[in-house]
């Protein structure tokens, strides 16, 4: 039975792009649970930007996969959040709408991309979101913010609907203020889609379960080493010992391909990009261009004035990278190291069931803080990882530094997200 | 022309017809559809949607594959060839690049200096883009409109080597490939725009040229000629052909350089991250292939007694060799002169196909001839008579109508006798003439007498009648 609710949030961190002010919804698992949803995922009759002008005014004529999940498990779709241009930043700065601010210090940014979702859910104005992970886009939000952020084993969430980025990177992910929610938004949108190739049939069907006994966690010196603030770290290793308490043992190991791994991920996630993002012409799709120029003329102006710095950046390090000539040195040298991280993972995980660490580097930034693009992109090294091996991991809140929330993630093997949410939530369950 | 240094290589696509597109579930039957009516959010590439293969298009290659004695690859996969065009949605076209569904294949075509077999260097399935409409010219038009209706049709690419001689080559392998797919029933060539081909073509030690844009079977022989006997000019001249893409302008029978920057892509191919690779290899030992066109012709000489040059043109086409199939139960011989002598040229005068021609109509005519009822001549006329029908749209009349309609059952005993006595009597100087000795007049009283029967006479048996008569009138006198 079809019933409404009134969604009227005092945006004062502006987590939304759009809001849906009289929401109706069916019965289901999740009836009435206010669920925002990233504003790269395709919601038919409502405005899907990516947070860019690009885009604007385009109303997609189908829903994603995940939405026709969602409405019905009796979700409340309330909005779309805003984001980092088409996924592309780490602090929701890049987004055409204006940045989201930080709910727990309004002068600082919620990390990127899915910023809005993050924001939203920390302020309380709903209870769950839909983000999407790429090199890090759930996870940095979740801990920027203070929530839990689950990226998925890739293939387990169908990407259809999901306005590609890096198609070989990114998974749609539940975004909570706790595992419990998480897990059970997660439930909702696990499975397999035969209009998704490369998704999985690996439905979700658990209830978090809080026991690590026995439990080998390691904690791979790279993630703790340079270019980490100690304060994380540390922060980070007490959080560790919580899960020892509680029956886990945890091993000092190594990541060696973690040096490579950085590069690779902005070489494949440009290239991927770059291809995308060429059918935004400004013609298709947001207002209408100049008829009296030609095609060309026409578009290359558009798509000069219609993305945004930071995408028109990765557009051209994507098209170089793909360049005849380049090609070997910059794409398939991407795929090696590629193959490196998975093979280290695959090492990892022979000796060790869990991998932990902080999942940003660094508490929240000030906004503005970033303001040089290389800057930016070194504090997604912990997070690119799990993207590249497509494995699962999940961002939990565990302490804070200078009273801003700090982030630990869990990594699991494939297809263990199951596991990963059942040591964030022994950890969420020891640390109370 | 001499050949001897002309080196052509050809590039086809063909549209594969299966029922629905390459990565949606929209139909590829829209040819008499409003535009944009066959489309959905992966044909139209709208942000967000992905593709889904379609088995069915691999099975069908796959066909192809093995027709061409290809061998399958272990693994294959999809990648993006990207490009901007208004018709292509997506900015990229899914197709294969280094890993094709299949390489080194043959097919075997009657060339200059016999049969020979012409090498495949590679076959991979790609997506066809939408369609442009320009209003006016392309540099100068108002506009231009699009229809996706068929975008993510499948396609093929077959590439041969440069194997090929001459132009007539070239034209002969097309024909041996559309019979071969028509067997395969993979391919529709009666669709328009569903068979494009690029040829490369040089002269020995001079600049490969690739003409683009040729899409129709006589077109390919148009565009090589034209482009040997310019290529042999600019060398007369002293010059220095230079290595570039050409269009062929149908209408013209030209080929121009197109100095369009867009030629000049580099593509960025990378493999496509929203399809898994392919490993269809195995599948190869369960294709069970029909009888094919040369195994046809083989058999039709077996069984029907067809010479050589009547059964490669009956096998040339899979509805052609069935329609005469049906036929050679009245009479094999006559089926086979008739149908391969007469009806195709009637046919092709007329710009039809074999489907213009009713069978149980053509059945009846062979049935004509055969009870000797009506001379070839008459036959002609039917034949002509039931296509113009069909031309103006009207039910085409049963030939035995049309002997009695028109009086054209053969004419012979009395009635003849009595014609020919006339036509004696009535030319005394051409008899006189032919008693004397001059052959020839022999033929004007023959012609004589089949004016005044319009032609129902048969010649032979009317040479003899009048030989009769004439040599009655010396031996009375």
């Amino acid at each position: 039975m079809a019933k409404t609710l009134t969604f009227t949030p005092d945006d004062k961190v502006h987590a939304f792009i759009t809001t849906i002010p009289e929401v109706s919804y069916e019965d289901g698992p999740l009836s009435g649970v206010t669920v925002a949803i990233k504003d790269n995922i395709s919601t038919r009759g409502i405005e899907t930007t990516c947070a860019s002008q690009i885009l604007k005014g385009y109303i997609p004529p189908y829903d994603a996969h995940v939405v026709t999940l969602l409405k019905s498990a009796g979700a409340a779709i309330v909005g779309k959040t805003n984001m980092d241009e088409f996924g592309m930043g780490t602090t929701t700065e890049n987004s055409s709408f204006g940045p989201t601010l930080n709910p727990c210090d309004p002068g600082r940014v919620p990390g990127g991309s899915s910023g809005g979702s993050a924001a939203a859910v920390a302020a309380g104005y709903c209870d769950m979101a839909l983000g999407s992970d790429t090199g890090g886009s759930i996870r940095c939000p979740a801990a920027f913010c203070g929530i839990v952020g689950l990226k998925p084993t890739y293939g387990r969430v169908s990407r259809y609907g999901l306005i590609a980025y890096a198609n070989s990177l990114e998974q749609i992910g539940p975004m909570a203020k706790d595992v419990t929610g998480v897990s059970r938004l997660f439930s909702v949108i696990a499975g397999h889609d035969k209009r998704d190739s490369t998704s999985v049939d690996r439905p979700y069907i658990h209830t978090p379960n809080p026991s690590v006994k026995g439990l080998r966690i390691g904690l791979p010196e790279e993630f703790f080493g340079k270019g980490v603030d100690p304060k994380v770290a540390d922060t980070v290793k007490k959080a560790v010992s919580v899960l020892e308490q509680a029956g886990a043992e945890a091993v000092p190991c190594s990541m060696p391909s973690m040096s490579h791994a950085l590069a690779a991920y902005y070489v494949i996630c440009t290239s991927e990009a770059s291809s995308n993002l060429a059918r935004f012409d400004g013609i298709r799709y947001g207002p209408g261009g100049d008829l009296r120029k030609s095609w060309h003329e026409e578009f290359s102006d558009r798509r000069q004035e219609r993305f945004g710095k930071e995408v028109r950046r990765r557009i051209i390090l994507g098209t170089f990278s793909l360049a005849a000539g380049y090609f070997g040195r910059y794409y398939q040298k991407a795929q090696t190291a590629r193959q490196m991280v998975r093979d280290d993972f695959a090492r990892l995980f022979g000796e060790v069931d869990m991998i932990a660490g902080p999942t940003m580097p660094s508490i929240a930034f000030k906004l503005r803080e970033k303001s040089d693009p290389l800057q930016m992109y070194l504090s997604d090294i912990l997070t690119v990882p799990a993207n590249l091996a497509g494995v699962p991991a999940i961002s939990v809140p565990c302490g804070q530094v200078e009273g801003m929330p700090v982030g630990l993630q869990l990594i699991g093997r494939h297809f263990e997200d199951e596991k990963v949410i059942d040591t964030a939530f022994a950890y969420e369950q020891g640390a109370v | 022309m001499e050949h001897d240094d002309v080196i052509i290589g050809l590039e086809i696509h063909c549209q594969l017809n299966t029922r629905s597109k390459l990565f949606c579930g929209c139909s590829t039957d829209f040819r008499d559809d409003e535009p944009n009516t066959h489309t959905c959010p992966v044909c139209l590439g709208l942000p967000g949607s992905m593709p889904v293969l379609n088995k069915k298009v691999i099975e069908f290659a796959m066909r192809v594959a093995k027709a061409l004695n290809c061998s399958v690859l272990k693994e294959c996969d999809f990648s993006r060839k990207n490009y901007f065009y208004p018709d292509l949605n997506k900015a990229y076209q899914i197709t294969q690049y280094d890993r094709p569904l299949a390489e080194w294949g043959k097919l075997m075509i009657e060339g200059e200096d016999g049969e020979r077999d012409i090498r495949i260097t590679r076959i991979h399935v790609e997506e066809d883009p939408g369609r442009s409409v320009h209003m006016g010219t392309t540099d100068r038009g108002k506009y231009t409109l699009i229809d996706y209706n068929r975008a993510g049709v499948p396609l093929i690419e077959i590439v041969t080597e440069p194997d090929l001689k001459s132009p007539k080559e070239a034209r002969r392998f097309l024909n041996k490939l559309r019979a071969t797919l028509e067997y395969l029933n993979v391919f529709d060539s009666e669709k328009e725009g569903s068979l494009r081909v690029d040829a490369n073509i040089s002269l020995k030690g001079s600049g490969r040229v690739e003409v683009k844009n040729i899409s129709s079977y006589k077109g390919v022989e148009k565009a090589l000629t034209f482009e040997i006997t310019r290529q042999r000019n600019v060398i007369r001249r002293g010059q220095v052909v230079a290595r570039e893409t050409r269009h062929f302008v149908e209408a013209r029978g030209i080929t121009t350089s197109s100095r369009s920057k867009e030629e000049e892509n580099d593509y960025r191919y990378f493999p496509e991250p929203d399809l898994m690779p392919m490993q269809v290899s195995d599948w190869v030992e369960g294709i069970v292939l029909p009888e094919l066109p040369d195994a046809r012709r083989e058999r039709f000489m077996q069984q029907y007694g067809c010479s050589l040059e009547h059964a490669r043109t009956l096998t040339g086409g899979l509805k052609l060799a069935e329609f005469y199939e049906q036929v050679a139960k009245a009479d094999p011989d006559l089926a086979a002169t008739w149908t391969a002598d007469y009806l195709l040229g009637e046919l092709n005068y007329r710009d039809f196909s074999i489907d213009a021609m009713p069978i149980v109509h053509f059945m009846e005519l062979i049935g004509l001839l055969k009870a000797d009822t009506i001379t070839d001549k008459s036959g002609v006329e039917i034949l002509r008579i039931i296509l113009d029908q069909v031309k103006n749209g009207e039910k085409p009349e049963m030939p035995a109508s049309i002997v009695n309609r028109l009086g054209l059952a053969k004419t012979g005993g009395d009635e003849i006798t009595d014609m020919v006595r006339a036509v004696i009597a009535e030319n005394p100087q051409p008899v006189a003439d032919y008693h004397a000795g001059k052959g020839p007049a022999l033929n004007f009283l023959v012609g004589q007498v089949m004016k005044k029967c319009r032609g129902r006479a048969d010649p032979g048996h009317l040479n003899a009648l009048l030989r009769e008569e004439l040599g009655k009138m010396q031996d009375g006198a």
